[in-house]
């Protein structure tokens, strides 16, 4: 176990909320890279299509389709800010447990690195029926025709990433992110950067900040392999593909038939 | 906040999703500016049948921007044809019929698209709770005792 306090929503404001505000305009620095599955995803959609980024963070998955609409909602206010640049779409600042949207609407959903951040299995399971809620139902028992969703969660099975977890591991971690002290004339400023483009590998990097280096530990639940399958079964959802990317397992998922 | 994104949006708190009420939140003490964008009428022509009309109507209504029409626009009707002599031809003889954006597609375009909500609040109309607009950011967080 990663620590002794009762899980739920106020380990997760302190764990990871309060985090991602503080650390957020150097993490967004370090997150301009689109995971490859994620762009084939949407840049697979239909122009005018109408989707929801439900974590979007500082939104970079924003940029990756300018003929869909997006609604992207960040727990973050520091992030959401840093997403609004991207005026093709909309952003709020929402709680993925409590999204201010209506049922069965959306063409598709993404979720991407957001439900690792819950700390309970229940949350867990409950972030996806979220998610899946707010698709619009297929209209036939085994049709696609309905609204996507893209779920993409963090990897226990990363043994070749400079973590080195793997199967067996403890799932339920806490990764730090460094905030560096300036330093006076760091010649290696730009290879830091350079390095930093390899965002999965360097989740704990961060630059700026004054004097000190400054550590922030964020929970995360660590997948093993079928564990984001069977959250989503036990949301309601069916999933129509899954893999493993880059130390991250993904699935791609429909509600099932509206009854 | 475009004034489209309402289309998509109602009471965060779980209890008023299922009111009809809920739908759409009302802007009130709205501050609006406009943010140009480029008008893509395929996108205007999908978007058309996910509009809940009547409530967009109500909306725009309720912020006193001039009046949406009683329906929903025909997706035919957001294309119109021009004639057009082609660049470079000098006799005049050569004319070209195109497809440009109609006045009701622009119309479309601009309250949808390029009118947004600065400053503000969203009000939902079953419980009355306030959902503030700040810098064109809509915040959604609940209280404790609400979640
Ligand atoms: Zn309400």
């Amino acid at each position: 176990m990663a620590d002794k306090e009762p899980r739920g929503e106020a380990y997760e404001t302190q764990h990871v909320h309060t985090v991602y505000e503080e650390i957020a305009s150097h993490f967004s620095s370090t997150r301009y890279k689109p995971w490859p599955i994620v762009e084939s995803f949407l840049k697979g959609l239909p122009d005018g299509s109408i989707g929801a980024d439900v974590g979007c963070g500082n939104g970079k998955y924003l940029a990756v389709n300018p003929r869909v609409f997006i609604v992207g909602s960040d727990r973050s206010t520091n992030l959401v800010k840093i997403a609004k640049a991207y005026h093709s779409h909309s952003v709020i600042v929402a709680d993925s447990l409590s999204l201010p949207h209506p049922s069965k609407t959306f063409d598709f959903a993404i979720s991407i690195a957001v439900i690792h951040h819950l700390s309970t299995p229940e949350r867990r399971i409950e972030a996806v029926r979220a998610v899946l809620d707010i698709l619009r139902p297929p209209s036939s028992v085994q049709g696609d025709e309905g609204g996507k969703a893209l779920i993409y969660v963090w990897a226990l099975e990363q043994k070749d990433s400079r973590r080195g977890w793997d199967e067996g591991h403890e799932q339920d971690v806490m990764v730090p992110w460094v905030l560096k002290g300036k330093r006076e004339k760091k010649p290696s400023k730009k290879r830091q950067s350079d390095d930093q483009i390899s965002e999965d590998r360097d989740r704990d990097r961060g630059m700026g900040g004054q004097g000190e280096d400054k550590t922030f530990l964020r929970y995360y639940h660590l997948y093993r392999k079928g564990e984001l399958e069977g959250d989503i079964e036990e949301a309601g959802g069916r999933i129509l593909g899954s893999g493993y990317e880059k130390d991250n397992w993904w699935a791609i998922a429909v509600s099932k038939m509206d009854s | 906040m475009k004034l489209l994104t309402l289309n998509f949006l109602t009471c965060a708190i779980k209890t008023c999703k299922t009111s009809p009420s809920s739908f759409p939140l009302h802007p009130q003490d709205s501050e609006l500016e406009i943010v140009e964008a480029d008008i893509n009428v395929l996108f205007l022509r999908n978007m058309l049948p996910r509009l809940m009309w009547n409530e967009l109507r109500l909306i725009v209504n309720e912020l006193g921007l001039p009046s949406l029409p009683e329906t929903a626009p025909d997706a035919s009707s957001l294309l119109e044809t021009k004639l057009q002599v082609p660049e470079g031809d000098t006799t005049g003889l050569n004319i070209e019929k195109i497809e440009v954006p109609s006045q009701v597609a622009k119309d479309l375009h601009r309250v949808l698209l390029e009118t947004c909500i600065r400053e503000g609040k969203l009000v939902c109309g079953n419980c009355g709770h306030e959902y503030k607009v700040m810098e064109g950011v809509a915040n959604f967080l609940l209280p404790g005792h609400l979640v």
